[in-house]
């Protein structure tokens, strides 16, 4: 079995209210000094396969397919 | 005209957009739910409102993977007429019938409320009920509905005037880009909008502004 960790997040230039509110929400609670916070999504994926190339691939599809809208978000994926 | 609604777990304007259909066809539309792999001989195919599976994940990005939505992308490609709104609108955009995405509103707020409308483009099969730059009346309810396109989508679709919907007014809920309200593709047969015009279609609604796209898209005007 093969082990993965998808991380999706808003692209740069793409505005992340939430992001925002959670930015001012640390201000509320005195921590100085943070520049900024982008909020995203990770996906803990198990795949019943020992080919690391083939979980590759279908996890990269996976990402373009759905776990993903690349119009507003990038993607990165870590098999561990 | 012959016309069909397409019903998903979660849709829950569905109803309203059937009498809405109905009210001004005369006939009622047909109902296809999501497993349906294929789809009656329509004119015109309606994605309705709602939280379709509990807009889990991205707003209608579950709903777009069903197969009814393979189904709705060849009609469009046949040149069938195809609207969805609020969450019809984010189930197109998720499934690449129309460019662009929509995002949480700026203000982080759900926003159920009436705005005006401003008819950017009244020479649609969706529109020519209405004057060009007519402002009209319509309710909105939604919580994602921050349209966002590339720099380079955003000049092409305001340049082919694929922008049919822009907030008036100064009544921009959500922070959507350029005021944009609803969309066409290229071909002009697929309309993707968040205010909701069934729901302003006769006297009882407080109002007609939304009637005359009905009556567009179900060819009731000369």
């Amino acid at each position: 079995m093969i082990k993965a960790r998808v991380i999706v997040t808003l692209k740069n230039g793409v505005l992340d209210p939430q992001g925002k509110a959670i930015e001012g929400a640390l201000g509320a609670l005195d921590f100085s000094g943070v520049g900024s916070v982008r909020q995203g999504k990770v996906f803990d994926i198990e795949l019943d396969t020992a080919d690391k190339a083939k979980a590759e691939a279908d996890l990269k599809e996976m990402c373009e397919r759905l776990l993903a809208n690349t119009v507003i978000e990038n993607y990165s994926i870590a098999i561990t | 005209m012959k016309s069909a609604v397409i019903q998903l777990p979660g849709l829950n304007r569905d109803r309203d957009m059937i009498a809405a259909l109905k009210k001004v066809s005369g006939n009622a539309p047909a109902l296809v739910w999501q497993t349906e792999t294929e789809l009656p001989d329509v004119d015109l195919i309606v994605i309705p409102g709602g939280f379709s599976y509990g807009d889990y994940l991205r707003c209608g990005a579950i709903a777009a993977r069903m197969p009814v939505m393979k189904a709705v992308a060849e009609k469009a490609a046949q040149g069938v007429m195809v609207m969805g709104v609020c969450n019809g609108f984010q189930i197109l955009l998720e499934c690449g019938l129309l460019p662009g995405a929509l995002m949480r509103n700026a203000s982080l707020r759900f926003v159920c409320r009436e705005v005006k409308l401003q008819v950017a483009n009244a020479n649609t099969a969706f529109t020519r009920g209405y004057a060009p730059n007519q402002i009209i009346r319509c309710p909105v309810a939604h919580h994602d509905g921050n349209y966002f396109a590339e720099p380079e989508t955003l000049k092409r679709i305001e340049g082919e005037g694929q922008v049919v919907f822009r907030y008036a007014q100064g009544t921009n809920p959500n922070g959507s880009i350029n005021d944009i309200a609803g969309i066409v593709n290229t071909g002009g047969n697929v309309l993707g909008l968040m205010p909701h015009p069934e729901n302003l279609i006769e006297a009882a609604h407080g109002g007609t502004d939304g009637r005359a796209l009905f009556e567009s898209a179900l060819s009731k005007v000369a």
